[in-house]
């Protein structure tokens, strides 16, 4: 965007309700980096739900349980960094525990019974961060090396922290499909999905496999939580929030699409951020019609196998 | 705080009138004459003690609580029995449980509660009833608006005063035009109003409304917008989370320090410390305010902490001022509470000696109250003085 970074280039119109071009620029960045910033916390949920066929309402939960550890942990080693190297293992170990424990017994059950279980789950979240960390909203600093601005206009200026979390949403969407489409374990995955009894008798260990990918699938949850905590801030039910438009994610980009999710979250956050701007007045709305227009069209979403 | 669509609400009025017309049959019965004289005062605290108001609904009761035992544990002579219930900020379950103390527990007086939400549906239920009401905190415009009853009492604020007395603000630092953000439901479009009538008196022109769907709390779209647009200031209403998330957007988008930021109370309240420096400079108006200093104010902030170990806020206040207010209306009738025109009488001609200053009441019980301009320095919201002497909400539709 060669006109938008250059600082003191932009003239500005006189009429202040006009979108002129440099701004256009700049909303068409905040949409891209919004749509990545929901593909980040979308993937770990359409990897369970397209892989494991795991409807996980707790998926919000856990975003919200990675978001209290960076800012617990953050506080503890004074360093934001340290504190996501730390709460990383904690989450897939947390992840691998529930799988054992209790998703495991659910696969060969009705979706009813994980909605079930998933939405106790919340609950039980809910009420151990307010045992354990209470019900106070808390901010989280952003890493010294990456607290700067870059001014964009006289008067606008663009977060690095958010630019290095696009950075990174991109490195873990390329990371991602390398993982599923190009490695043996990918392919395990994959072949375990579409028939589980199959690669099961082939002699591979189908329930380490499934519980890796759980974990993992925890593990994205939980790190968009601790990415995204100095920017969101941390609070209670924050994970709700989160929750539903994931599943328009998942629902529009095609259930365990990981393209599929990238699609719709960048189609999601450009629809949203213009919707705002453009059409306040039924912003809200923008993107569930999205949502009914792509499902009349390809009710199966963007990426997904009938 | 106050969330659900309207449709929502209006779908579970629908179911509660059922509720509501049992309870009305109830009090028929003459209550005054079937009650003991001098057993205890039926006292009912429908509150939030779980969810993200729970820490509101405590520092309430705190209030409410300090006001009694200030009065030697009685009220008019009158012993206090509490009857509690938790109403989770739960708008769908608060005819449900404004039942429960009306109908099951007889109490003689509602305290309650946070979320407006929540406010409504009781006020279905307890216009009713005619149970006397005191509401510690929910601003919704329309309870002392067009549903007031001569049995609603509020000692907290009404949504649109927090923000009338910014317009005056904003002309007084030679602001001409300003932008309005908050979320779109009720209490964010009762504040926008409260301030556009404002503002637009004073000569000033509000430019643009800008709503973010309640509850999210992705912003950076509209600060673009805001710094296109380029207003002399930019008045915002958001709180808890979202208040935090706001004003470190509005520092991080670069805005801060060039277009200056004012708000609602409630946008720096209860965050500051989440915010780091974010919140530095922030001027803001509410009915109480850090470094008050009144001989009052300091007496109640020292009994309310050495009593719970906890520093007091606006709510212990708003709390507090319940116990008081339903005080002057029992002194008033001396402990007869079936007399319930004469404890009204007595409540409606009481001037309250509150923490924030002295306050009555307005015609649909509302406090007439200072609104003081508050400005954010380290962690506390400093007064500035007073932006609006004795400020009255309009009480739109109020016909009783």
């Amino acid at each position: 965007m060669p006109r938008a970074s250059a600082p003191g280039a932009v003239v500005f119109a006189d009429k202040p309700d006009s979108m002129d071009f440099a701004f256009f620029l700049i909303q068409l960045l905040n949409g891209l980096q919004y749509g990545l910033l929901l593909f980040l916390v979308a993937s770990g949920l359409t990897l369970v739900f397209g892989i494991m066929g795991i409807i996980n309402l707790a998926h919000g939960s856990f975003y919200m349980v990675g978001a209290y550890l960076a800012w617990s942990l953050s506080s503890m080693t004074g360093s934001l960094t340290a504190a996501i190297l730390l709460a990383i293992p904690l989450t897939v170990i947390l992840g691998m525990a529930l799988e054992r424990l209790l998703f495991r017994h659910l696969y060969q059950r009705d979706h009813l019974y994980q909605v079930l279980l998933t939405y106790g789950l919340i609950l039980v979240f809910e009420e151990l961060r307010s045992l354990i960390w209470g019900d106070d909203v808390h901010g989280v600093a952003v890493p010294a090396l990456l607290n700067a601005s870059i001014p964009l206009t006289e008067n606008l200026s663009y977060p690095v922290y958010r630019l290095a979390i696009s950075g990174v949403c991109l490195l873990l969407a390329a990371a991602l499909y390398f993982l599923i489409q190009k490695t043996r374990i990918g392919m395990m995955i994959r072949a375990g999905a579409s028939n589980r009894d199959m690669v099961q008798s082939l002699g591979i260990d189908i329930k380490l496999i499934y519980t890796l990918v759980f974990a993992l699938g925890i593990a994205l949850a939980a790190f968009a939580g601790m990415i995204n905590a100095p920017l969101s801030s941390v609070f209670p039910n924050m994970g709700s929030q989160v929750l539903i438009i994931c599943f328009v994610v998942v629902v529009i980009g095609g259930i365990g699409s990981v393209k599929g999710a990238m699609a719709a979250s960048l189609m999601i956050g450009l629809a949203e951020t213009f919707g705002q701007v453009l059409v306040p007045e039924v912003a809200g709305m923008i993107v569930y019609v999205l949502m009914a227009i792509v499902l009349v069209w390809r009710p199966e979403g963007l990426f997904g196998r009938t | 705080m106050q969330k659900k669509s309207n449709y929502d609400r209006r779908g579970f009025l629908k179911g509660s009138s059922a509720i509501a017309g049992a309870t009305a049959a109830g009090s028929l019965l003459p209550v005054g004459t079937a009650m003991a004289q001098q057993g205890k005062l039926k006292v009912g605290l429908m509150l939030p003690y779980t969810g993200t108001f729970a820490q509101l609904g405590v520092a309430i009761t705190n209030g409410f609580k300090l006001a009694v035992e200030e009065r030697g544990g009685k009220l008019g002579g009158r012993e206090i029995e509490y009857f509690t219930v938790d109403d989770e900020s739960n708008p769908a379950k608060a005819p449900e449980n404004v039942s429960k103390l009306v109908q099951r527990d007889k109490v003689d007086v509602v305290i309650g509660t946070v979320h407006s939400g929540v406010v409504m549906g009781m006020a279905k239920v307890l216009k009713e009833s005619g149970t006397l009401w005191i509401n510690p905190n929910g601003g919704a415009g329309a309870m002392t608006g067009a549903a007031c009853a001569p049995n609603f009492f509020r000692t907290s604020f009404s949504n649109w005063q927090t923000t009338h007395a910014l317009g005056k603000v904003l002309k007084a630092k030679g602001h001409k035009n300003a932008v309005f953000i908050t979320w779109k439901y009720a209490a964010g479009e009762e504040m926008m109003e409260g301030f556009k009538e404002g503002f637009e008196k004073e000569g000033g022109k509000l430019t643009k409304e800008l709503y973010v769907p309640f509850p999210q709390v992705e912003f950076q779209a509209l600060l673009t917008e805001i710094a296109s647009i380029k207003p002399d200031a930019v008045v915002a209403f958001f709180a808890g989370g979202g208040a935090a998330k706001f004003l470190k957007d509005y520092q991080a988008a670069g805005l801060k320090g060039k277009i200056p930021l004012y708000g609602s109370g409630f946008l720096t309240d209860g965050v500051l410390d989440a915010v780091g420096d974010a919140g530095e400079g922030v001027e803001t108006t509410l009915h109480y305010a850090d470094g008050l200093d009144t001989k009052k104010d300091k007496a109640f902030r020292l009994a309310y902490a050495k009593t719970f170990k906890l520093q007091p806020d606006v709510y212990a206040v708003q709390g507090y001022d319940a116990g008081q207010l339903l005080a002057a209306g029992l002194e008033g009738v001396k402990g007869n509470v079936g007399d319930k025109v004469g404890v009204i009488k007595a409540m409606e001609a009481a001037k309250i000696d509150s923490p924030r200053g002295q306050w009555t009441l307005s015609k649909a019980h509302n406090p007439v109250q200072d609104m003081y301009l508050r400005k954010v320095v380290g962690k506390e919201n400093k007064v500035q003085g007073v932006a609006w002497k004795a400020l009255a909400d309009p009480a739109r539709g109020c016909k009783a």
